[in-house]
């Protein structure tokens, strides 16, 4: 099967809005090379289930695609077309299932010495879509803000070291009720510019409060979803056959519903969720990792204008078999290296958070929670330098969002 | 588990290019690596050198040559080894190895980035396309079959010591004209200590971690007769004692350098292949423990080669490779998540290092030119006096 013989009646298995929208850009798709439309349609079959702004993004593309000619479509991906596949890839069902058809063609590249190739079409694709979308305005500055070194009594390494050529550190913070000063100044910014997952709160541990202005996402309030997982996971690894691409497969073909969550629950945040757990490594045993990646993929996917996340101690290493097993209900946790942790990941934050729009006005602040230390980045603070200024949390976000 | 090359095809993510190209950036890493180790390690540029290299005048001493290979199952980056900033996790390397080293800063591996695909591919000198994650033997002849062919080396004489179940398969081909009973035995150590304990594992389970590449993936360790064969008749070791002092360490690696001591002694292999991996433990996402596993890695190095100094049968006529099979993830490749993995294929991920000591090797050296990781076999070749017939790399001419 290949995109030039594609049919409407072929897209049936869709949801109704990602059927939509196939169907009526079907003739662009058959112009498209085999190398690249499954990676599209992966993201056009989980239409129904997306955020907002990658709703827009996909819309934006297929604009886009449908009004090239069909000598523009042999430009822009002449670099796909050179590609080679196997048969045994174009008689896969990439329609019905791109995600499988994307990971075997993947493999397929690595094996072929071709990955190197897709990776510059992909990137030049990219670039060049970029360059011919309209950038819309944000409404507010971008604002990131990573609390981390939750239970560490004191610690004397350096820390922010990767951020502190971008921002100014501060070392006389003030740190009274500063995780409450930081929600509510977040909460305050998610009423005045209210936008559909807009504004979120991470928590690798307990959550300090649900707030119904905030999306928000919390390692132990999602333990039920953690644990059915992982009871999965241990049935699964036990089955004659099973082995490590078999069992990702599996776990991909999860919805919320299989791993026990609330049916009238939010379709498109249930879906995150369980993707948090189902494609991150290491998200299921480690809540450091988790909240990561949490952000990384908040970022990624909802692109929202506030994201705060705060991380909490994850458990103690053990062996692999035993953390998968989740058999004991009050796991030792590691305090320090959890700081060590969240202090690369503060920076990984900040690192996504600019791959956005309206990076050169976007502000980041991290902090360590109950002591002095920050460091906060924003248009118009110096770089590499430190204030000796006290003032507290509250103070550092006037800062940050001025 | 994450997400492959294949996101940065949507048009929802923004990958920041560099101007330059694969290959420049993998040269300026390089390039980085060598200005590193010349502030802190006082290294000489091996292209003001001139001359030729001892194992020129070694030859006689070929038949006694010995040659031990360390490998990293999961590369660690310059910003936690050679930078500035990393040179804190690797002070055995820096201060003890390095000095006494010649140095590759850019080795790259145009394969496929899985562990024990890409170590496959070091034991033989060709890019295997074999699957990652299946026990299947290389495609092509290993090492150990060229040493053991061409030089008529007994069984006892190639081992290898392997963390993973995957491994087992490494130290023979399925070539036809090499393969069946001419390659190395393997000893998985976390095999031993699983058929010792006989699935009791409440005291060692911190040496049983798994392989970290496919976290959700964890298989059983297993163990059977033929390996408490090995420990009592080839290591000379007893159950007991080897179970006495498993309990005195700390992680899988540890208890392969154990097993690779006891070898040395016991059996004074030529050709020993060391497979380390708790670094792998990146693809847990947990930077500590990453960090946690360099330093320990480090300072295993630094105790194989001293048990090469003490060791008479290795003393002086040893060389010591250490590479990693390859790097990891650079931070702002948005096809990736940082040091946690190694799969966007991004220069950072392809270009790695070589540190060679001992025997016939110039000491404080920094060679830059580029060499890949399928030339190691055909350099060990060169040093040991057999030839990499089916190899498709080239001998490092620095080691020559």
């Amino acid at each position: 099967m290949l995109p030039q013989n594609l049919q409407a009646d072929q897209f049936a298995g869709y949801p109704p809005q990602a059927r939509k929208l196939a169907v009526a850009n079907l003739a662009a798709f058959r112009q498209l090379p085999l190398s690249f439309l499954p990676g599209l349609l992966r993201e056009v079959i989980e239409y129904d289930f997306k955020f907002p702004a990658e709703r827009s993004a996909i819309d934006k593309e297929l604009a886009n695609l449908s009004s090239l000619s069909p000598t523009q479509i042999s430009e822009w991906f002449h670099a796909f077309s050179l590609l080679s596949l196997s048969s045994k890839l174009e008689h896969l069902d990439w329609i019905a299932r791109p995600a499988q058809f994307v990971e075997q063609e993947s493999a397929y590249l690595w094996a072929t010495h071709q990955l190197d190739a897709f990776s510059r079409a992909a990137t030049d694709y990219g670039d060049r879509l970029r360059s011919v979308l309209p950038v819309e305005p944000l409404p507010v500055r971008r604002l990131g803000i990573a609390v981390i070194g939750q239970g560490v009594a004191s610690y004397d390494e350096p820390l922010f070291r990767n951020l502190r050529a971008h921002g100014t550190y501060f070392g006389k913070v003030k740190p009274d009720d500063g995780l409450e000063l930081l929600l509510g100044e977040v909460e305050a910014r998610a009423k005045s510019h209210p936008v559909p997952y807009g504004h979120w709160y991470v928590d690798g541990g307990a959550a300090a409060r649900q707030s119904p202005s905030l999306t928000n996402v919390c390692y132990q309030a999602l333990e039920p979803t953690r644990s059915n997982l992982l009871k999965y996971m241990q049935t699964e690894i036990a089955r004659p056959g099973m082995g490590p691409e078999e069992l990702r497969s599996d776990l991909a073909r999860l919805l919320p519903s299989d791993l026990g969550m609330d049916k009238a629950g939010d379709a498109v945040l249930d879906r995150f969720q369980v993707r948090l757990f189902t494609e991150g490594s290491g998200t299921q045993i480690f809540s450091t990792t988790f909240a990561q990646w949490t952000t990384r993929e908040a970022l990624r996917r909802a692109q929202p204008l506030t994201l705060l996340v705060r991380f909490a101690p994850r458990q103690r290493q053990k062996p692999m078999n035993e953390l998968l097993s989740n058999a004991n209900a009050n796991p030792e946790l590691d305090p320090a290296g959890s700081l060590v942790d969240a202090d690369m990941a503060a920076y990984y934050h900040w690192i996504n958070q600019q791959r956005l729009p309206g990076a050169e006005q976007s502000s980041f602040l991290t902090w360590f929670e109950g002591h002095n230390q920050a460091l906060l980045i924003a248009p118009t603070l110096p770089r590499g330098v430190q204030s000796d200024s006290a003032m507290d949390l509250k103070g550092l976000l006037a800062l940050a969002t001025s | 588990m994450d997400q492959g090359p294949f996101r940065s095809a949507s048009a929802t993510q923004a990958p920041r290019r560099s101007s330059l190209s694969p290959q420049e950036i993998a040269w300026r890493l390089g390039r980085s690596r060598r200005d590193f180790l010349r502030d802190a390690a006082g290294m000489a540029l091996g292209a003001s050198l001139m001359g030729a290299t001892p194992f020129v005048h070694a030859a006689t001493a070929a038949r006694k040559r010995k040659v031990i290979v360390i490998t990293f199952g999961g590369g660690a980056r310059d910003q936690e080894t050679f930078a500035p900033e990393g040179q804190i996790n690797i002070p055995h390397m820096l201060g003890e190895l390095i000095p006494q080293s010649s140095f590759f800063t850019q080795v790259t591996n145009q394969g496929i980035l899985g562990h024990y695909v890409a170590t496959a591919s070091l034991a033989t000198g060709v890019y295997e396309t074999l699957n990652n994650f299946s026990a299947v033997p290389p495609e092509h002849p290993t090492v150990f079959e060229y040493f053991r062919k061409d030089l008529r080396r007994p069984v006892s004489d190639a081992w290898v010591v392997a963390p993973s179940n995957g491994f087992n398969r490494i130290g023979e081909s399925e070539c036809r004209s090499y393969g069946a009973g001419l390659g190395a035995r393997v000893v998985l150590p976390k095999h031993l200590l699983g058929a010792a304990t006989s699935g009791s594992n409440a005291d060692y389970g911190h040496l049983l971690r798994d392989n970290y590449e496919t976290p959700l993936y964890a298989p059983q360790i297993g163990g059977g007769e033929f390996e408490l064969q090995q420990l009592e008749t080839i290591l000379k070791l007893s159950v007991g004692d080897f179970m006495s002092h498993a309990r005195t360490l700390s992680s899988p690696d540890e208890l392969s350098v154990y097993i690779a001591k006891r070898l040395m002694q016991q059996e004074s292999p030529s050709l020993l292949w060391i497979t380390m991996h708790d670094i792998d433990i990146a693809h847990s996402g947990a930077y500590s423990l990453y960090v946690d596993a360099i330093r320990r890695t480090d300072r295993l190095c630094a105790e194989l080669w001293k048990a090469v100094q003490e060791e008479p049968e290795y003393a002086g006529n040893t060389t010591l490779l250490i590479l990693p099979d390859f790097g990891r993830d650079a931070d702002q490749d948005s096809g990736g998540n940082g040091f946690q993995h190694h799969r966007t294929g991004d220069p950072a991920s392809r270009t790695t290092w070589m540190m060679a000591l001992g025997a016939g090797v110039r000491q404080g050296v920094v060679y830059d030119s580029p060499v890949q990781s399928i030339d190691l076999v055909p350099s060990i070749g060169a040093i040991m006096g057999f030839s990499a017939a089916q190899a498709q790399g080239r001998p490092i001419k620095e080691l020559l």
